[in-house]
């Protein structure tokens, strides 16, 4: 997921709290109504589920509209939402959706499977501009529809109102994460047709909550959508999300009672004082996030060409110095998975910190004086510190880099290009588009990344692990799930081996919320949707 | 007089056509690639060409800069590559919060600055103009976000008077059209006091205190009317620069102004906006100007536009 503005925050997967708790009991079945002011510093850019791509509209749009597939709420476990229950057929090749009946868009129409094909089509045509076009690659037809020599996707088709066929070029395990994905949510014709290139501001779906105003530049105000199809669901009866506010200011507001959820992490001034008193015990939320912040080497640059020194800049680079600077926000890294991704290798150990040994084989690897180079960062605090602190743990081995502290979108241009010997990745750090070890490969370590232009800051090609990876994402059927994750866990620790990035730490996120606000903590540290699952927190004034 | 605004309306025409040329470079200056950043990071080489074809990039830029202004002839900014919405959209939603700020700094900015100003030229280099003097210092070089931060938190966190930030009623205004007040007071006081020490020496405040007009007289009437006019041009001058937003103070006060807007748009490398900010800007100073130069007259019936 894009993500645009802040200093690394946010996807949280929330492995703080362990166990995810079902849907709360009917017996403490919250009662409905209540309300909740939500801030934001920055505007809310699209409330359009084809086009919004950064973490603040990401979880707004998905209680504006649904999917094909959801998350249990909580969790990175896929359920069926819009479909009732679907079926895959033995290749892998022919998922059968069946349709949850009485769903209505918040325009009062009924939503058949139509609709569905309309969103489906509209996330692909080329004329729509979504940046998650390429999710849809396997579904048969994309390449001629893409290339705009099709109208419609041919594997895309509806057999009746209540059913939806989808036939795939090829076997992808990731599928039904790519039907929970934003881009995947279905749309009225109707509405698109009438707001054209408006349709994000004049949003309508089925989802939980309805838009009903959005004041540019001040707020936008959802109201519980009444003929939702969870009954009882959601708590709130209003969320107002008022943006333009300084998070240092909507603390503040936050403490006399004004505010209720800050959109923003806690500012760094502020986040000791308040984490550690005591009055906000029940106030905090802690969640692991899907998030890696890691150093990108240059594999086609020297000095990084040579595994040697890729390897002793992992060993180089005091993890613990770096924590310290983001408030200990993160635990230190040693893979590009993060912890709550499933992949995740408990037993690898990694690079362990060893200067001494790393300036030995900087200097066998052919620089005995030394060697200079650069490291780019994007210029927004904290990271311009943490590139000058992996600055001097990389001169005490013998690498003097130059600190390159750029605006997001040069650094960006400069990894895709290929120019930067070194990039620090936080504000721009991948965190996962869906909880599936495939997606932090791909477009970042994988062949496909490594084109001018592409995510793959490294420009790391292993042809090797490219095979092993389209073996693993081949296997779509359910049993064949924790043999794959198995296989993916090995490509993560093979990378390891030719060290194309140093990872340095993944974040926790931690969540604040106002006394008045309730809901299982699990709520405010959602995996999938940040800064809280807006359809599962409640009003303690409305019980 | 209207030769001269005749002449004047031409020469501003050629100098907003300058101003969209550095606008319109704005577009290829930019390190970064707005294409590759609308089509996201899974795009596909031939789904970035796709979208630079459609925003009609892969043109030549003459070509471009000409369909720029077509465009802007028919007083359409173009869409925003983040928001889609049309800048004409964004930026009135922003021109109301924008004026008001606008016109509550300029009073605060006079209200200190005035008569500050006036006090200090007439005690000239007595304790109180030093005293003064000090203080529009300290109020031009204290940094926006130190004093707006200061305010708030005394004003509006400790003594509740007022809102801590937002926008909607008068008393959203005051604290933030006061922070931009202390530091631009402290320019008005300065150029108030030597425009008035300057005509203190004339002749004719010796012939009015002669005829014995008394001290406030000489000074409010005689004194005031005649040193006034570089304020009225200064004035001209923050028009154009409250236009284009004030940047710092909008973000301390959640003010949603033109300023909250550019920042956010240079942030997110959103260009359309950018450009039509620069170009709002632009026309407001050039208006701003105009406006102080065809009040002189009015003011000092000396001065004669041609």
């Amino acid at each position: 997921m894009k993500r645009p503005f802040l200093p690394a925050a946010v996807l949280a997967a929330a492995l703080g709290i362990s166990a995810a708790p079902a849907l709360v009991p009917a017996a403490e079945q919250p009662k409905q109504g209540g309300s909740m002011v939500v801030t934001y510093k920055d505007d809310i850019s699209t409330l359009d589920p084809a086009i919004g791509y950064d973490w603040q509209n990401w979880s707004m749009i998905k209680s504006l509209f649904d999917g094909l597939m959801d998350y249990k709420p909580g969790t990175t476990e896929l359920i069926p939402d819009l479909a009732e229950s679907y079926t895959v057929s033995d290749d892998g090749l022919i998922y059968t959706f069946k349709l949850r009946q009485g769903v209505k868009f918040h325009n009062g129409r009924g939503m058949t499977s139509a609709d569905v094909l309309y969103s489906l089509n509209r996330a692909v045509d080329p004329t729509t501009q979504s940046p998650g076009q390429g999710f849809f690659a396997a579904i048969k037809g994309f390449d001629e529809m893409a290339g705009g020599s099709a109208k419609s996707l041919s594997g895309v088709t509806a057999p009746n109102a209540e059913t939806v066929v989808i036939e795939l070029s090829r076997p992808d395990a990731t599928f039904l994460q790519v039907m929970a994905i934003n881009f995947a949510f279905v749309v009225p014709k109707e509405d698109v047709d009438k707001y054209g290139a408006d349709f994000g501001r004049n949003p309508v779906g089925t989802g939980a909550y309805k838009m009903t105003e959005w004041l540019l530049g001040q707020r936008v105000v959802f109201e519980r959508n009444k003929d939702y199809f969870r009954e009882g669901s959601p708590y709130l009866d209003q969320i107002t999300f008022e943006v333009g506010q300084e998070p240092t200011v909507a603390l503040l507001r936050l403490q006399r009672g004004e505010v209720d959820v800050l959109g923003d992490p806690i500012p760094s001034a502020q986040f000791l004082e308040v984490v550690n008193d005591p009055a906000n015990k029940d106030l905090i939320v802690k969640g692991d996030l899907l998030h890696t912040g890691y150093l990108t080497m240059n594999v086609n640059t020297p000095p990084f060409d040579k595994k040697e020194v890729r390897q002793a800049v992992n060993m180089a680079i005091n993890k613990d110095r770096v924590l310290r600077i983001v408030n200990n926000r993160g635990v230190a890294a040693n893979q590009p998975l993060p912890p709550a991704m499933p992949g995740f290798d408990k037993s690898y150990t990694g690079y362990a910190y060893d200067p001494a040994k790393a300036k030995e084989m900087v200097a066998a690897a052919g620089y005995p004086d030394g060697v200079k180079t650069e490291l780019f960062v994007m210029n927004t605090d904290p990271n311009p510190r943490i590139a000058q602190a992996i600055q001097q743990d990389l001169a005490a081995i013998g690498i003097n880099a130059d600190v390159k502290s750029l605006a997001q979108s040069v650094v960006i241009a400069a990894g895709g290009d290929g120019t930067a010997p070194m990039i620090w990745s936080g504000g721009m750090a991948w965190i996962a588009d869906y909880p599936d070890p495939s997606n932090f490969y791909g477009p970042i370590l994988g062949c496909g990344g490594a084109v001018p232009g592409g995510w793959n800051w490294s420009k790391y090609c292993n042809e090797e692990l490219e095979a092993r990876a389209q073996q693993a994402d081949a296997m779509a059927s359910p049993d064949m799930a924790d043999k794959r994750v198995d296989l993916w866990r090995q490509i993560f620790v093979d990378i390891m081996a030719d060290a194309p990035w140093a990872p340095v730490f993944n974040e926790v996120r931690y969540a604040m919320h106002s006394k008045r606000l309730a809901g299982d903590d699990i709520f405010y540290a959602d995996p999938i949707h940040i800064p809280v699952h807006y359809e599962f927190v409640y009003d303690k004034d409305a019980q | 007089m209207i030769r001269y605004l005749s002449r004047r309306l031409a020469a501003s025409g050629v100098i907003l056509l300058g101003i969209t040329l550095v606008t319109f470079s704005l577009t290829f200056l930019i390190p970064a690639d707005p294409v590759r950043m609308i089509a996201g990071r899974s795009a596909t080489p031939q789904a970035v060409e796709s979208i630079r074809h459609q925003l009609g990039l892969d043109r030549p830029l003459p070509v471009q800069y000409v369909s720029y202004l077509v465009n802007l002839a028919q007083g359409d900014l173009g869409r925003s590559y983040v928001q889609k919405a049309e800048i004409t959209t964004l930026i009135q939603s922003r021109l109301p919060a924008t004026l008001l700020l606008m016109a509550g700094a300029i009073f605060f900015e006079l209200l200190i600055g005035l008569p500050a100003g006036i006090l200090a030229a007439a005690r000239r280099g007595r304790s109180a103009d030093r005293g003064i003097m000090v203080l529009s210092f300290m109020g031009v070089s204290t940094p926006q976000f130190v004093v707006g931060l200061l305010l708030l938190y005394v004003f509006a966190n400790l003594l509740g008077w007022f809102p801590l930030s937002g926008y909607g009623t008068l008393g959203h205004l005051v604290l933030p059209a006061l922070t931009l007040g202390i530091a631009g007071g402290g320019w008005y006081s300065r150029m108030m006091r030597s425009s008035m020490i300057e005509v203190l020496r004339q002749d004719y405040i010796r012939t009015a205190r002669a005829k014995g007009v008394g001290e406030r007289g000489v000074l409010l009437v005689h004194g005031l009317r005649n040193a006034i006019l570089p304020v009225i041009a200064m004035i001209g001058l923050d028009i154009g620069i409250f236009m284009s937003g004030a940047v710092v103070v909008e973000a301390v006060y959640g003010w949603p102004g033109i300023g909250q807007l550019a920042w956010q748009a240079i942030q997110r490398v959103d260009i359309p906006i950018i450009m039509g900010v620069t170009l709002v800007a632009a026309v407001a100073i050039v208006i701003g100007n105009l406006l102080a130069d065809l009040l002189a007259p009015l003011i000092d019936p000396r001065i004669r536009l041609r």
